[in-house]
């Protein structure tokens, strides 16, 4: 427990506290309060006399049905699902291969590959873009979901690998020899013991890796160009704004609904999304 | 014979392929193939084709032709390329020195026990986890010149009479775009700063407080010390991710009031994509290495003094 007397506990430690929970958070209330307001409401100007900007008494759904009706959401919300879900799975596929092999084989290099996957983890997708672009025309990919598919892991795939790898490295060799000496072969030993003894790491970097590809923003809006196989954030973007008239009733309830998978799957697994974010940091 | 030929066949195939997994070497190799696969033709490849094509005159539609440094030649004339990298040192720098101390404020002030602790925890990291871009639009909408809440209360509160045009002014769309920045990169820096401090046994402080030293000189001389590996490689991820922005400065700004907000990102892809010109566009990007380079080896250099010492 907090110690002191009552007013220094508030003033140095709750009512910070309070404040910067407040500030982190407000941006999300405006969302979902902007996305139940009818357009009557939201555009008067800031200073009009009877503008009650914080609350409604006319919630109403109409950008919501705008969105589902008017724009292909549900189409570009499955795209992001999809694509999230797929570029995943092939990143832990090979993050955890990769992630075992620099941790617990001796061959040589490993500590070179090792310190090359962290240099390939630093580098930014904006780095690449207009080459990846070209390449990916080339590859007649462009336009499909596995323009990003594909390109997803190279960001994901070094971040697995090295989360992996400080999981690999936390079990101890014995645990291995003990499956060696009754007899079974290196292969299985890694398949039947290792792997599901790192289990609770490969979730934590399966959960973020979801969202990380979720939240990439570049490639998808360089790489896809027709209104049925963008992702939510490219859509969202592209159609929700014409010109310089913002939707913003719609906007905001594409941002709150493309929000909510991402959060939804952050709440069931908090635990596992902080121990993967601090484990990568201590390396 | 053939049947017995045939029956041995199959028995010795698998265990060769078995004996080469048993050899270390050969289970690293098959082991490492898909992930070289994968980064070797979408990071080394466009990595190699970006040099190239940074080198040539090519547009959208055309290859174009090697033309040497002619890309860069005009990059340094350019006054909008120079905006845009004093911008990104301006933004980078800023954003982290706030994230930073902010991030540090709210680690300790979690570092406590109190009811609610872990809801708290979850919440807070909200911000970090929702896609940027969504994140950011609510921020425009907060900003807007018209609409925006925050000028509705800085004049209610008696602060302002006339509205302020947030993304309208070079200096204050840095400033809005900073703000936004900060705001997403706090929760990060706090949840590390967090694990790093629950690390640190408290028996260290209470000893170094029966010794006399004031609540400061604890954090200076003994949290501080312990904690600052933590906080180096938070730096290096932050620094970068921040160095390479994109996401923010296209929703909040496009890079605008008259090209006042471009940072390497946001100017590569005005070039690059909107305006076709690909060989100039990879060029901006490309200006990006040499600084991203340094800021790794000095980083990664200064993070294994620290942790030797």
């Amino acid at each position: 427990m907090i110690e002191g007397a009552l007013w220094r506990r508030w003033t140095f430690s709750y009512l910070p506290l309070i404040l910067f929970v407040i500030v982190l958070l407000f941006p999300f209330y405006w969302m979902i309060i902007t996305t139940f307001r009818p357009d009557g409401e939201l555009y008067r100007p800031w200073n009009a006399a009877n503008n009650m900007p914080f609350w409604t008494n006319k919630p109403t759904l109409e950008h919501i049905t705008y969105l589902f009706e008017e724009t292909n959401f549900a189409r570009w919300m499955f795209n992001t699902m999809f694509i999230a879900a797929v570029s995943t799975l092939i990143s832990l596929f090979c993050g955890v291969l990769a992630g075992y092999a620099l941790a617990r084989l001796n061959f040589p290099w490993a500590g070179s590959l090792g310190t090359l996957i962290f240099v390939t983890y630093l580098v930014p997708q904006t780095l690449l873009f207009i080459p990846l672009a070209e390449i990916i025309r080339d590859f007649r990919l462009g336009d499909t979901p596995w323009s990003l598919i594909l390109t997803y892991p190279t960001f994901l795939i070094p971040f697995c690998t090295w989360l992996m790898m400080g999981y690999f490295k936390a079990i101890p060799k014995e645990l291995e020899e003990c499956a060696r000496i009754d007899g079974a072969s290196r292969w299985k030993a890694m398949v039947y013991i290792i792997i599901p003894v790192a289990v609770p790491g490969i979730l934590s970097a399966g959960i973020i890796a979801f969202t990380l590809s979720w939240n990439e923003f570049i490639y998808a809006l360089v790489f896809l160009s027709s209104p049925d196989q963008k992702t939510v954030a490219v859509g969202v973007t592209s159609e929700l704004i014409r010109g310089d008239v913002f939707f913003w009733g719609s906007l905001m309830a594409g941002a709150l609904l493309g929000s909510i998978p991402v959060a939804v799957v952050y709440s069931f697994f908090v635990e596992h999304y902080v121990s993967g974010l601090t484990g990568s940091v201590k390396g | 014979m053939a049947i017995t030929a045939l029956g041995s066949t199959e028995v010795i195939r698998p265990s060769v392929r078995q004996r080469k997994l048993e050899d270390e070497r050969w289970l690293a190799l098959v082991l490492l193939t898909p992930t070289a696969i994968l980064l070797g033709l979408f990071i080394a490849y466009p990595f190699f084709e970006g040099v190239m094509l940074s080198l040539s005159s090519a547009r959208v539609g055309d290859p174009g032709k090697f033309v040497w440094f002619k890309n860069f030649v005009k990059l340094w004339n350019d006054n909008i390329f120079w905006t845009a990298v004093w911008n990104t040192f301006w933004y980078t720098g800023v954003t982290t020195v706030f994230k930073l101390g902010l991030g540090l404020w709210l680690a300790m002030l979690l570092n406590r026990h109190f009811r609610g602790k872990a809801i708290v925890r979850a919440f807070i990291l909200l911000p970090f986890i929702i896609p940027t871009v969504l994140s950011t639009f609510a921020w425009k909408w907060m900003f807007d010149p018209t609409f925006s809440v925050i000028n509705w209360s800085l004049f209610r509160l008696g602060l302002i009479s006339a509205r302020i045009n947030w993304l309208g002014d070079a200096d204050l769309a840095m400033a809005s775009i900073m703000v936004v920045n900060i705001w997403r990169g706090v929760p990060f820096f706090a949840i590390s700063l967090l694990a790093g401090l629950q690390t640190i046994s408290p028996e260290l402080n209470e000893a170094a407080a029966i010794d006399g030293a004031r609540p400061w000189n604890r954090f200076w001389y003994v949290t501080w010390p312990l904690l600052l590996p933590v906080t180096m490689v938070v730096m290096l991820f932050s620094v970068i991710q921040t160095f390479a922005d994109f996401q923010l400065v296209y929703v909040m700004t496009g890079g605008g009031p008259a090209n006042a907000t471009h940072l390497f990102a946001t100017y590569a892809y005005q070039i690059g994509i909107v305006s076709g010109l690909l060989s100039e566009g990879a060029a901006v990007s490309l200006a990006m290495f040499p600084f991203l380079f340094i800021i790794v080896v000095v980083q990664l250099l200064y993070i294994r003094r620290v942790e030797v010492r």
